[in-house]
């Protein structure tokens, strides 16, 4: 029999429905690859084991009595910054210890009534707050891809490392993730595989652990276009308990895979080509104009100028509302709790060991950016900056672009523990330049593997899209990814 | 923010120092609880007196990932309240975080409104007064603004050896915070408003006004200066829980920075408690202490906003105010400014009044409501609302006067018996006997009795015809108080010669 985890989610579908397969054996396949991988790769915090082969059965008697879901018996990894009914939602943080939700996230709620089956929840960097998973509480992920000859370990990229690692891996039919600066394109562009950062609204936050209200979104990391597409009809929706979710039909996403893109508009913003930007970078953002070109789009230069303040004013903002957010976390009412000599003492000693290096640094400067005096001078003048921002592109959009190219990173993925970025945390910043835009504007953005370095790792194409027009990235993306072939890495593990 | 000092200085406010007169000037944050079944921004109840924690929901525990959701009648209560203040509405508000850390505020932040709330500049009418001349002094004593905010839960350290408790039932319960202007010159102006605010909160609905349940509390602002002079530095009196204790605490509070003042020091702006058993402030912590509370609009609620429509809706269905209701009783049911001011004060005692008044003399139902109903309750210790005598059996009882069937002697006894054992007045009237006597063969053959046995009397009254008088009490007391005492009156006068 072949390998059933080579399977995309919308030919399993196919198998499922047609009887060839069952839900648990698809499951069962996917228990054992993550038994057989997860100790090199990490990517798992938690299996549930038990709890994938009873939804699997459940989903095996819906699939007899003709009453599968959109999902049904497709085998997913969970973020662990979801919520999760009775199973480890700690967000990667040693402050959630322990920490058993008694309520279930409305996106993961949103695929179990689809059919889907949990099999446990995915690594990420802590909170959601780094770009190479390298913060979480329970160790990195290792990027399944290596650079070809070398046994270097490398980052999947984060915070959604977990995730892609786990997809790219084979380690599990799709995943959740969620994208506050590009934690979902950033790790997918690292790990070959698709990630999209549906518009800010689009999927409830509703029992996803906050990092940055204003920014985080929810989102699938696939094999490809189409599962990418797929996953996000099912996980999308409006929720009257986030007033900030928003009140709009959810499209056929798949319905848009193949669709042509003859007369589309493409913008290619002139501000993302950046200094010291790899020459192989620039070479692969010119090939996906080639492509888009072929297929009919109409190529046009645009300017976005306010990017260039778009990352300084991200870690403003988002370390801002993380500070606010985390306050939670103090010892009283669950999670990890020192006992201290007073209240004053046990908060301090709870959060002193409970958060790591990169959220207490964001704590710090959040909590500074909105101190009296200097508030003025920088949340209110990033507040500004993100106004600009997204006139920017309200600009563009309203001049006639469809959707905008850019590249995803300015690299392919790094070393774990690389020197270089552990001594400047604003070089691993840097990461998400390409990214952080789209957050700030609350704009759909997708990532789509366009090729590989020389290193043999694989490199993403961004496309930037109109809020709620998800439907034409994947049309876009699907063209680039026809174009470009799929990858996948070779095992090592 | 500049403040403007509108009112004139006036010496009859001015307390008197060792070195001259002082003037106290007082601003109020009243936080009221908007009466509502459920929090601010969860579904859990904001029922009082439940076991601790049982109102608590995901969102009032600040689980990790819960989001709030703005409770649309908390929101209507403020409008509503705001027109009763006859402020300005702002149909768009923000929502902000106001960051600190205490066990009882689960988030770590409370979310309350700073640079936009939802009801701006408005006012409220205070009325002093009377005087020894019986005269009434209106003041107008601005309101600032009003916003919604969370309130926070409550520290229990009185339960355990080592550790505290808390209880989460009160943990984002909406409350509005009025904030007034600083506009008042004393004590007793200082309790008219917060009398005069939760007597509109309370006609509104909007909030229950149980000072002792904690539903009405104020921050009281505390200031002194030389009469004329720039505004001094204030204290603030945190959660004064009683309209008494809000005029102990401004008396002490005035006294205690005029004797550091005279004494050459100078105030430290501070935040100060008050113990009412000793009737004192006492300093709770200093401006340096003070937090920064680092505000910014809270990003998992949009701005809140609404229509014109929204509010002419609910200005259409507002209840007549106390202000509107006082000039009513005046100008149509011709009460004097002084009843008309006892009956709106409370919404339960107008309500009482209108009822007995429908179809009555306004004047007659206004006497009995104040002077026996309100007294005999007042002596009870009881509220209105738990009154002994309905307002149809009070009712009852003015129209057998009105009718002649009883005197207004027999009407007191009337009120005293329906009191202590209920009862349909005019019923008990018929049983009991107590019918007024208008058979004037009956009253006559008594008149006669009188003057027959007393001879000395009748000498004394031809001399001085005010000793009338004491025939018309002997003659009551001879049939029991149920003769018509006008017909006596009639009679002893025509008996005796005395001229009308």
């Amino acid at each position: 029999m072949t390998d059933l985890t080579r399977l995309t989610i919308a030919e399993a579908r196919e198998k499922l429905g047609a009887k060839e397969i069952t839900a648990v054996e698809l499951t069962d396949a996917y228990l054992s690859a993550i038994d057989a991988a997860n100790g090199a790769l990490n990517a798992y915090v938690t299996v549930t084991p038990d709890k994938a082969r009873e939804m699997a059965k459940a989903s095996d008697a819906r699939i007899a009595e003709g009453k599968a879901g959109a999902l049904e018996g497709i085998p997913l990894g969970i973020k662990d910054l979801f919520g999760t009914r009775d199973v480890h939602t700690q967000a990667c943080s040693h402050i959630l210890d322990g920490f058993k939700p008694k309520y279930e996230s409305t996106v993961t709620q949103n695929l179990w009534n689809d059919g889907a089956v949990m099999l446990g929840k995915l690594n990420m960097d802590e909170f959601a707050m780094g770009s190479s998973n390298e913060t979480s509480y329970y160790g990195p992920v290792k990027n399944p891809w290596r650079a070809e000859g070398s046994n270097l370990d490398l980052v999947p990229g984060g915070s959604s490392g977990g995730s892609a690692a786990a997809v790219a891996a084979f380690l599990c039919a799709g995943a959740t993730a969620t994208d506050t600066g590009g934690s979902i394109r950033q790790p997918a562009a690292f790990t070959g595989t698709v990630g999209i950062k549906p518009t800010y609204g689009r999927c409830s936050r509703w029992g996803v652990v906050a990092f940055a209200s204003s920014l985080d979104q929810a989102g699938p990391i696939a094999r490809d276009v189409r599962d990418a597409a797929i996953l996000l009809k099912s996980m999308a929706s409006v929720d009257a308990k986030d007033t900030t979710s928003v009140d709009l039909p959810v499209p056929d996403y798949e319905k848009a895979v193949g669709q042509s893109i003859k007369g589309m508009k493409i913008g290619i913003p002139r501000e993302y080509r950046v200094d010291g930007m790899p020459e192989e970078i620039e070479a692969l953002w010119q090939q996906g104009i080639a492509w888009l070109k072929e297929a009919g789009a109409e190529i046009v230069d645009i300017s976005l100028p306010h990017t260039k303040y778009a990352l300084p004013a991200y870690y403003i903002v988002a370390p801002a509302e993380a500070s606010s957010n985390l306050a939670r976390y103090d010892g009283v009412r669950y999670g990890l709790r020192v006992d201290g000599k007073d209240i004053v003492d046990m908060y301090e000693k709870t959060r002193a060991a409970g958060f790591g290096k990169e959220v207490k640094r964001r704590i710090m400067i959040g909590t500074y950016v909105l101190s009296a005096g200097y508030y003025d001078a920088y949340y209110l003048q990033a507040q500004k900056v993100r106004t600009l921002i997204k006139r920017d592109f309200e600009l563009a959009f309203d001049a006639g672009v469809d959707a905008i190219l850019t590249p995803a990173t300015p690299s392919s993925a790094f070393g774990i523990a690389d020197e270089d970025l552990a001594a400047d945390p604003v070089k691993m910043y840097l990461n998400d330049i390409f990214t952080v835009t789209v957050n700030m504007a609350g704009l759909p953005g997708i990532a789509v593997p366009a090729g590989l370095d020389h290193k043999g790792l694989p490199l993403g194409l961004q496309l930037i899209g109109k809020p709620f027009e998800e439907e034409t990235l994947f049309k876009t993306a699907h063209v680039i990814e026809k174009a470009a072939g799929r990858f996948s890495p070779q095992k090592w593990w | 923010m500049t403040i403007i000092d509108v009112r004139t200085p006036d010496p009859k406010r001015f307390i008197p120092g060792a070195t001259g007169d002082w003037e106290v000037i007082i601003g109020m944050e009243v936080h009221a609880q908007v009466t509502s079944n459920s929090k601010l921004f969860s579904g859990a109840s904001t029922a009082f007196g439940n076991s601790p924690n049982a109102n608590v929901s995901l969102v009032d525990a600040a689980m990790p990932g819960m989001l709030p959701v703005i409770n649309e009648e908390c929101v209507r209560q403020a409008v509503r309240t705001g027109l009763g203040l006859k402020a300005q509405i702002n149909k768009r508000s923000i929502f902000d975080r106001k960051n600190y850390f205490y066990p009882d505020l689960p988030q770590g932040y409370q979310i309350s409104q700073y640079k936009d709330p939802i009801v701006g500049e408005g006012k409220i009418v205070i009325s002093l007064g009377p005087d020894r001349q019986g005269n009434f002094e209106d003041i107008e004593i601005g309101i600032e603004r009003l916003h919604l905010e969370q309130d926070a839960g409550k520290s229990m350290h009185d339960q355990h050896p080592t550790m505290s408790y808390v209880d989460l039932n009160r943990s984002g319960v909406a409350l509005m915070e009025i904030v007034s202007k600083p506009d008042m010159r004393s004590s007793d102006e200082a309790k008219a408003y917060m009398t005069k605010l939760r007597s509109i909160v309370r006609y509104l609905g909007t909030c229950d006004g149980n000072m002792d349940e904690g539903s009405m509390r104020a921050d009281v602002n505390v200031s002194v200066r030389r009469p004329g002079e720039a505004f001094g530095t204030r204290c603030e009196i945190k959660n004064v829980n009683s309209i008494r204790f809000i005029g102990q605490a401004i008396e002490y509070e005035a006294r205690r920075q005029i004797g550091i003042l005279e004494d050459g020091g100078s105030i430290d702006q501070e935040t100060r408690l008050f113990d009412p058993s000793r009737g004192e402030t006492r300093s709770m912590r200093s401006k340096e202490d003070a937090h920064d509370y680092r505000y910014f609009p809270d990003p998992d609620l949009l701005p809140l906003e609404f229509d014109d429509a929204y509010v002419e809706e609910l200005k259409t269905h507002l209840p007549e105010l106390p202000d509107d209701k006082k000039a009513r009783f005046v100008t149509e049911l011709g009460l004097s400014v002084y009843d008309a001011s006892v009956l709106v004060s409370e919404k339960a005692i107008a309500d009482y009044f209108e009822a007995v008044a429908a179809g009555r003399d306004g004047k007659a139902a206004a006497n009995w409501v104040i002077n026996d109903l309100l007294g005999a309750l007042n002596k009870a210790g009881k509220a209105i609302e738990e009154t002994p005598v309905s307002p149809g059996q009070l009712g009852g009882i003015i129209d057998l006067i009105k009718d002649g069937t009883i005197s207004g002697k027999i009407a007191k006894d009337l009120f005293e018996i329906v009191w202590a054992e209920g009862g349909v007045p005019a019923e008990i009237v018929e049983n009991r006997g107590m019918k007024q006597v208008t058979d004037t063969g009956a009253i006559e053959k008594a008149v006669d009795d009188i003057i027959a046995a007393n001879p000395d009397q009748v000498e004394k009254v031809k001399a001085k015809p005010t000793l009338a008088g004491w025939f018309v009490g002997q003659v009551m007391k001879a049939t029991g108080g149920k003769a018509n005492p006008q017909a006596v009156q009639a009679l002893v006068k025509a008996k005796l010669g005395i001229e009308e």
